[in-house]
C-alpha cells in the first residue's frame, strides 16, 4: 500500500554532523559495499571499469565552499541520502505499492520484486535520494540497513547502518528521533539539528547538525593577530643580528 | 528534466486521442449523428492514438512486463488512477463501437457516449495531475499545468475530429468542430504564454542555504562533485539544453498553434481540398504539442539540482 501509515512514535533516522564530516566518502563506500550484498541488493554498476561507468549509490557526498552570513569562508562536506520523510511523496506517487513506509519505525523502502521502474518516486523526491539500478532497472534507495538493524544474528553493536559504523570521525549517528530521550534526539536538541528544506513540507526524519562557529582568524586562536614584518627593533637585537641587518639593508 | 521520447510521445498522442474521444462523445450526445459513418472512424483513430500512447508509456518503464502492477494504488497515486481510467475509457470505446455497429437504441448510445466523455476528460485530468502534484519541480507544481494540458488535448482532438469529418464528408460536423478548434487554439496560446510567464517568474523553488540546512544568507558554491561521472540524477533531472534555445522554441510553439486552426477552418468552409487542409491542420497541431511537451520537460528544473549547481542565493 502506498498510502502513508499514520505517524508513529518510533522514527528511525540519521543525524549527520556537518561540523566533523571531513568528506572522506567512507560512508558512501561502506553503503555501496553492504547494500551490494544485502537483502535489497545487488546495487549494480554498469561498465564499472569502462569509458562510461554508471552505477546506483544510496549516499552521495558533496563538498562546498561556504561563506557564512558573517562573511567567514569555510568548506562544508555534505553527505546526502534518504531522509525517511514523514510526508514521503515518493511513497504516495508510487503506482504499484513497491514503495512503502514501515508503520513500525518509519523506514521508507522499495520492494525490488514489484517495482516497475517508472521513476516517478525519484521525481517526487526533492533530495535526490533515489537512483535507478542500471542493470535491474528498479529503484534503489537507502534502507537504513534494515538487514543489519533487524538482524538478531548480529551482536548489538553491529546492528547499525553500515555508514554509521564506517565513519572515521563519528559524524553519523543512528537512532530513534521520535523518542525525545534518545541519544540522537538529545544531540539534535543540544546542537540545534536542522531538517533540510523544511519549506517543501516533506517533514524529513534525518537531521543535520550545523557547523560550529569557526576560529577564522589568527587572533581567534590566541596567536598575535598580525605578524608585523616591520617590527625588527635594532636596539634590542644581539650584535650579530645588528650586523646582519646592516649588511642586508645595504 | 530529461525529455524522454517515450513520455513526450505518450502525452502528445494520448492527449490528442482522449481529446478526440471527448469531442466525439459530445457530438453523439448532441444527437447530431445517428449514423455511425463519422463515429466509427473516429473511435478507431482514437483507439489507435491512445493505444500507441499507452504503449509508449509502458516502454518508458524499466520493467515493462510488470506494468499491470500499476493498476493497484489508485487510492494515492495519480499515475495509478490514470492507468485505470485510461483502460476503462478503452473498454467504453469498444462497447460504444459495438453498440453503433449493432444499431443499438438511442438511449444506450447516449449513455455510452456520456461515459466516454467523462472517462476521456478524467484521463486527461489524471495525466495532468501526475505532473502538477510534484512539488520538487516548480515548473510543474502550479495551477497552469492542468489547463495547459487540457486545452491542448481538446484542441488537438478537435483538429483530428475535423480531419475525419472532412474524410467522410460530414459538412455540418466539420463546421462546428472547426469553429470550436479555432477557439481552443487561441485559448491554448493564451494559457501557454501565461504558463511561461509564471514559470519564468517563479525560480528554483529552494535556495542552497535551505537545502543544506545552513543559516539563511549563506553563500554556497560547489567545491568538489560527489561523483566523477554522470549518475541517474544528472541524466534524469539535469537536462539543460533547453535554456539555450528556449525562447526560440517557445516562439515556434506559439506560431504553430496560431497556424494550426487556419487549414482546419479552410477545410470546413472551402469546397475542395478539405481532407488535405484538415491533414495539414492536424500535422501543425501535433507538431506544436510535441515541441511544447519537449519544452515542458526540458525547461523544468528539479530542486535536487540545487545540490549540484548551488549558486549564491
Ligand atoms: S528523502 Fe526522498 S526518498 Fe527519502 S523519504 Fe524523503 S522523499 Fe522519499
Ligand atoms: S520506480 Fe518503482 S518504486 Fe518508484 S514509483 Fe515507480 S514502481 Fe514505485
Amino acid at each position: 500500500m502506498t498510502a502513508l501509515p499514520p505517524p508513529g512514535n518510533k522514527r528511525l533516522g540519521l543525524v549527520i554532523d556537518l561540523d566533523t564530516c571531513v568528506g572522506c566518502h567512507a560512508c558512501a563506500v561502506a553503503c555501496k559495499q553492504w547494500n551490494d550484498a544485502g537483502a535489497y541488493g545487488p546495487l549494480n554498476d554498469q561498465d564499472g571499469y569502462g569509458a562510461e561507468p554508471d552505477g546506483a549509490w544510496l549516499n552521495r557526498v558533496h563538498s562546498y565552499d561556504v561563506v557564512t552570513p558573517e562573511g567567514d569562508a569555510t568548506t562544508l562536506h555534505f553527505p546526502r541520502s534518504c531522509l525517511h520523510c514523514e510526508n514521503a511523496a515518493c511513497v504516495t506517487v508510487c503506482p504499484t505499492g513497491a514503495s512503502f513506509k514501515r508503520a513500525e519505525d518509519g523506514i521508507v523502502l522499495v520492494n525490488p520484486d514489484t517495482c516497475i521502474g517508472c521513476k516517478l518516486c525519484a521525481w517526487a523526491c526533492p533530495y535526490g535520494a533515489r537512483e535507478i539500478d542500471p542493470v535491474e532497472k528498479t529503484m534503489k534507495k537507502c534502507t537504513l540497513c534494515v538487514d543489519r538493524i533487524d538482524n538478531p544474528a548480529l551482536p548489538a553493536h553491529d546492528r547499525q547502518p553500515a555508514c554509521v559504523q564506517a565513519c572515521p570521525t563519528r559524524a553519523r549517528h543512528f537512532g530513534d528521533l521520535g523518542d525525545p530521550q534518545s541519544a540522537v534526539s538529545k544531540l539534535v536538541a543540544e546542537r540545534g539539528g536542522q531538517a533540510l528544506a523544511p519549506e517543501l513540507g516533506y517533514k524529513p526524519t534525518n537531521r543535520y547538525l550545523p557547523p560550529r562557529k569557526r576560529r577564522q582568524r589568527a587572533g581567534d586562536t590566541g596567536a598575535p593577530a598580525r605578524l608585523d614584518d616591520h617590527g625588527f627593533d635594532a636596539q634590542k637585537a644581539s650584535p650579530l643580528l645588528r650586523w646582519a641587518d646592516r649588511l642586508l639593508s645595504r | 528534466m530529461h525529455p524522454a521520447a517515450s513520455v513526450i510521445l505518450f502525452t502528445t498522442l494520448s492527449g490528442a486521442g482522449y481529446g478526440l474521444l471527448f469531442w466525439l462523445g459530445l457530438w453523439l450526445l448532441a444527437g447530431r449523428e445517428t449514423l455511425p459513418d463519422l463515429a466509427l472512424p473516429a473511435l478507431a483513430v482514437g483507439f489507435v492514438l491512445v493505444s500507441v500512447g499507452l504503449l509508449a508509456s509502458v516502454a518508458h518503464l524499466g520493467r515493462p512486463l510488470r506494468a499491470w502492477r500499476a493498476f493497484s494504488q489508485w487510492r494515492s497515486s495519480w499515475l495509478s488512477r490514470e492507468g485505470m481510467i485510461a483502460v476503462i475509457s478503452l473498454a467504453i470505446l469498444v462497447a460504444l463501437a459495438f453498440a453503433l455497429v449493432a444499431g443499438a437504441a438511442r438511449g444506450r448510445v447516449d449513455v455510452l457516449a456520456l461515459a466516454l466523455c467523462v472517462a476521456a476528460a478524467l484521463t486527461i485530468y489524471c495525466t495532468a495531475r501526475i505532473y502538477s502534484s510534484l512539488r520538487p519541480i516548480p515548473a510543474w507544481h502550479n495551477a497552469w499545468v492542468l489547463p495547459g494540458y487540457a486545452v491542448l488535448a481538446a484542441a488537438t482532438g478537435a483538429a483530428w475530429l475535423s480531419l475525419l469529418a472532412a474524410l467522410v464528408a460530414q459538412a455540418e460536423a466539420l463546421r462546428m468542430v472547426a469553429l470550436a478548434s479555432l477557439a481552443l487554439f487561441v485559448l491554448s496560446v493564451v494559457v501557454k504564454v501565461a504558463y511561461w510567464r509564471h514559470v519564468d517568474r517563479h525560480g528554483a523553488g529552494v535556495d542552497a542555504a535551505s537545502a543544506l540546512a545552513l543559516p539563511a544568507g549563506s553563500r554556497v558554491m560547489p567545491f568538489e562533485a560527489p561523483h566523477t561521472e554522470a549518475n541517474f540524477l544528472l541524466k534524469e533531472m539535469g537536462f539543460a539544453l533547453a535554456r539555450k534555445h528556449g525562447r526560440r522554441l517557445r516562439r515556434i510553439v506559439v506560431m504553430l498553434l496560431c497556424l494550426a486552426p487556419l487549414p482546419v477552418l479552410a477545410a470546413a468552409f472551402l469546397q475542395a481540398g478539405g481532407v488535405l487542409a484538415g491533414a495539414i491542420g492536424v500535422l501543425l497541431a501535433m507538431l506544436a504539442v510535441l515541441v511544447e511537451r519537449w519544452l515542458f520537460f526540458a525547461q523544468a528544473r528539479h530542486v535536487v539540482m540545487t545540490y549540484y549547481d548551488a549558486r549564491p542565493s
